[in-house]
């Protein structure tokens, strides 16, 4: 695949997360959604794993990890 | 560059996560890429003293998995320059904000910068006192509003980085929360200089400082500081027009001048050989 990071899953620990908005604003490919004050991933498989919603994430609350299950 | 929450696992106190900043505050952006740019400088944790002063900003050594050491408002670069006296092989990194380094501290930060301490300062510059309730600090710009200026700042705001520069520290930057890949990089020069460094990471305030001014949302702020800071280097190239009202990021100086620490050293040693 051509995507570097494309082994790497979206993670979310949502009790971290204050619905601040920023990783939805800048998400290029609109996958994340705040519902009740918290993210949501709407389409996994949209994602393209660039981890800017990780780059300025205020409060740690999403990231990219690789998944360890497929290997 | 940022590489992922193995990160926060390895340099951050986890059962203190999450952090109680404010939804939104550009803080806990630059806590994590201070801890990335220690992460790619290779500094051994236990070489590492983290200090802080009070405020806002100066909470985040609480968060951080290193020596770490919280003192009083302003002087978190005097208790710095002991620490690093006392054991010249660490390597000592001050965070504070722009209100506990510039106005509480400011005399501690000049003499440190005119010593050339090698002394590492980020400073969380979010441009009003965040802790105690939006009072106008001195990066508070001229005309905005704080709760001690309900008519407007008439003050001129210190820019932090000429300050730095002028009292003679050897290496100067300034960052933003939104440009965090740059911040790593700014972070990781500023570690591997030799003498004083200081870098003006710009943070954002959504609870005071955003709602006294009505700079909007979390998300408005961010895009304020995507479309305002220009880089020192692009900005040389553009004509004055295109440069008003907008802010320099980067790299301004990175000079090599003695170091107060090695200078101390030798007059130790030339007087133990006599």
């Amino acid at each position: 695949m051509a995507n570097p990071k494309s082994n790497k899953q979206i993670k979310i620990i949502e009790t971290w997360c204050k619905g601040c908005g920023i990783c939805v604003e800048f998400c290029p490919v609109n996958v994340l959604k705040l519902i009740d004050d918290k993210i949501t991933i709407t389409d996994k498989d949209k994602c393209i794993r660039c981890g800017l919603c990780e780059l300025r994430c205020p409060d740690y609350a999403i990231y990219l990890e690789e998944d360890k299950d497929e290997k | 560059m940022y590489t992922g929450s193995d990160l926060i696992k390895n340099n951050f106190r986890m059962d203190r996560l999450p952090h109680i900043w404010c939804p939104g505050c550009g803080h806990g952006i630059i806590m994590k890429m201070v801890t990335q740019a220690i992460e790619n400088c290779n500094l051994e944790k236990e070489k590492v003293c983290i200090v802080s002063g009070i405020g806002c900003s100066s909470r985040a050594p609480g968060y951080m998995n290193f020596n770490t050491l919280h003192t009083t408002h302003g002087r978190a670069l005097a208790f710095a320059t002991g620490v690093k006296l006392a054991n010249p092989e660490l390597k000592v990194i001050v965070i504070t904000g722009d209100g506990d380094c510039t106005a509480i501290g400011g005399n501690h930060l000049i003499h440190a910068a005119r010593r050339n301490i090698d002394i590492t300062t980020i400073v969380f510059n979010n441009n009003i006192y965040g802790m105690t309730g939006g009072q106008y600090s001195p990066t508070t710009p001229i005309k905005e509003f704080g709760t001690t200026a309900p008519f407007g700042n008439i003050e001129k705001a210190f820019d932090v980085c000429k300050l730095a520069d002028g009292a003679g520290a050897t290496y100067v930057g300034r960052g933003t929360a939104y440009h965090a890949n740059q911040l790593v990089k700014l972070i990781e020069n500023a570690l591997e200089n030799k003498g004083f460094s200081l870098v003006d990471a710009i943070s954002i305030c959504p609870t005071y400082y955003g709602r006294k001014n009505r700079k909007g949302s979390v998300v408005d702020m961010m895009k304020y500081l995507k479309d305002t800071a220009i880089d020192v280097k692009v900005a040389a190239k553009l004509p004055k027009e295109k440069t008003e009202g907008k802010f320099l990021i980067g790299e301004f100086k990175n000079i090599h001048e003695p170091e107060y620490t090695e200078e101390y050293l030798k007059i130790l040693e030339s007087i133990k050989s006599k």
